[in-house]
Formats: structure tokens, C-alpha cells, sequence
């Protein structure tokens, strides 16, 4: 079976998010009102081959702390799907 | 004395470390392509600056995970002297072999100037206008407070910025392993052995000062 695994990797609340700033003050510059925050972070797609839904999602657990993300300044959200 | 210098797609001052190990040193230099494996026969080791893999992911990333970056555990096993600069201290904190990491510089600018640097510990022989390069868009260093804590504790920064240019924790331009052995860096010692690489020529050469130190660890 294939599968569509997703990992959105965002930077800690804790750590200051720059081009997310950036964008915020865009925002305000066009005229958006009541924007309280914007937040930059990475959306990655892996389809992976997989005999079940769990081992396809373990893999992609496994993928994440390997390389995706580091865990010193992001957190991950895996997402898992039959493709 | 023999050096061996990691090498990855994209590295860019590998070239520039070896001609001074050699020119002001002596010292034989071997560099070790990022696909394979190497023996551990070398007296230290560097992980240049540049661009490794194109810096896609985060910097250093998958450089952390190349061939050669198993070799270099084993070596930092056995503690021999490791110094990584500049993206080279990216791929050590990626491997886990120093603490924290780089984030982009708070400005979103890359940096390319002299910077006015204070050492620490056993670098705090360094002069009051002590200044080397800097050439960086990942140099703010970010550490929680715990392990900025364990850093300060165990003597472990050797190198904060006077004026910080790029949000670092704590000034932090340069840090050691607690046992001394790591060093991550992200000036450029290797870019200021010359006169024409914009120092006056009556200061003490200012990366050979600070590099002298290192090699002694030897």
C-alpha cells in the first residue's frame, strides 16, 4: 500500500519566528486589521510504501526525529493518509 | 601532525583551512569526502563553512548524517580535537556532537563583516580589540535556559560577540564540549591570516592567534 505522510515542523512558541514578523508587518502595511501573529513553518510530503496504516505512520515518526525536524528548536506533527 | 578536513557538496572554506594548517603549521592535511567512511589516524579535525547540501532543511542537517560524520563520532570518541566553523558548527550541533543550535540571524540578513569578539576562559588572553570574520544567515545560536546554564557552568562558551549582529543566546559566537575536545565557531579564523584579508598588518595575526590555541589541545 502506499501512503501520504505529512510533517508540518513548526518553530517553538519560545523561539522568535522572523519571517513570520515580517509578513505580520506586511499585513499591517496593507491595511489588515486584527492579525495578532503569523508563524512561518515547513510542510513536507513523503509517500512511502507501507503493508499497513500504523507501520506507514511509525516510518514517518521514525523519518521525522531522524532528519525532519530538531527537536532543540521545532516541534512536528505527523500526518498520515491511504493514498 | 596530520588534519583531516570533512568535506561536503557545498562546502566552501575547506580550501582556505588547509593552506594555513599547512602555510603557518606544517601541518599535513588530508580532506575526507562526505560518502564514505575514514579511518581515524588523524591528529584533529575541522568541519569547514559553506553551504552543505545546499543548506536545504536546516543547515547542517543531512550533512549531519553523512558517512563521514560516523567516522567523526568515533573520533570525538577516542577525543580528538574537533573544531567546526561556521557551517561547520551547524553540522556539529545537528549531530548532537555540540549543544544547541542556529537559527536564522534575527535580522533575516546574511552577515559578511568583521566582528568584535571576547574571549573566555582559556581564550580570555584575547585582546580587548580582538576581531575576526563573519559570514553567516544561521548564526543565532539558541539554547534553552537549562543548557545555556550547563554551558556557563562548565566554562563552555569561549567566544561572545561585543556588538551581537545576529540574536544569539547570551552573545554566543563560539562554544567547547564539556571536556574540551569540540569546538564549534561561527567566525572565520581561517579568514584572517592575511594582511590583504582586510587586518592591519601590525596586529598579531588575528586567526592565527585564536588557532594557535586549538592546536595546542593536540
Amino acid at each position: 500500500m502506499h501512503y501520504l505522510g505529512t510533517a508540518t515542523v513548526k518553530f517553538k512558541q519560545s523561539v522568535l519566528e522572523p519571517q513570520g514578523k515580517a509578513i505580520q508587518l506586511s499585513l499591517h502595511e496593507n491595511g489588515y486589521k486584527g492579525i495578532d501573529l503569523v508563524r512561518v513553518g515547513k510542510h513536507i510530503e513523503v509517500t512511502l510504501q507501507a503493508e499497513s496504516i500504523e507501520e506507514a505512520r511509525s516510518k514517518m515518526e521514525q523519518i521525522a526525529e531522524e532528519l525532519l525536524y530538531n527537536p532543540v528548536m521545532e516541534v512536528c506533527e505527523i500526518h498520515v493518509e491511504p493514498r | 601532525m596530520k588534519a583531516g578536513i570533512l568535506t561536503f557538496p557545498g562546502s566552501n572554506c575547506d580550501k582556505d583551512l588547509g593552506s594555513v594548517l599547512r602555510e603557518f603549521y606544517g601541518i599535513e592535511v588530508e580532506y575526507l569526502w562526505h560518502t564514505s567512511a575514514f579511518a581515524v589516524e588523524h591528529d584533529l579535525y575541522f568541519v569547514p563553512g559553506g553551504f552543505s547540501y545546499g543548506d536545504y532543511l536546516r543547515s547542517g542537517a543531512m550533512a549531519a548524517k553523512a558517512p563521514s560524520l560516523k567516522s567523526l563520532r568515533e573520533a570525538s570518541e577516542k577525543g580528538r580535537v574537533i573544531t567546526g566553523i561556521c557551517n561547520g558548527f551547524q553540522i556539529l550541533t545537528e549531530a548532537h556532537l555540540l549543544p544547541g543550535a542556529l537559527i536564522r540571524n534575527h535580522s533575516l540578513k546574511h552577515i559578511c563583516e568583521w566582528v568584535d569578539l571576547k574571549g573566555k576562559g582559556e581564550f580570555s588572553f584575547l585582546p580587548e580589540d580582538f576581531a575576526l570574520p563573519v559570514s553567516h544567515s544561521e548564526g543565532n545560536y539558541l539554547i534553552d535556559p537549562d543548557g545555556l546554564r550547563s554551558l556557563e557552568e562548565n566554562q563552555q562558551i569561549i567566544l561572545r560577540y561585543r556588538n551581537n549582529p545576529n540574536g544569539s543566546v547570551a552573545d554566543i559566537a563560539g562554544i567547547q564540549s564539556a571536556n574540551g575536545r569540540i569546538i564549534g565557531l561561527m567566525p572565520h579564523p581561517e579568514r584572517a591570516f592575511f594582511p590583504t584579508m582586510d587586518y592591519s598588518q601590525s596586529l598579531p595575526i588575528p586567526g592565527k592567534t585564536f588557532l594557535d590555541r586549538i592546536i595546542a589541545r593536540v
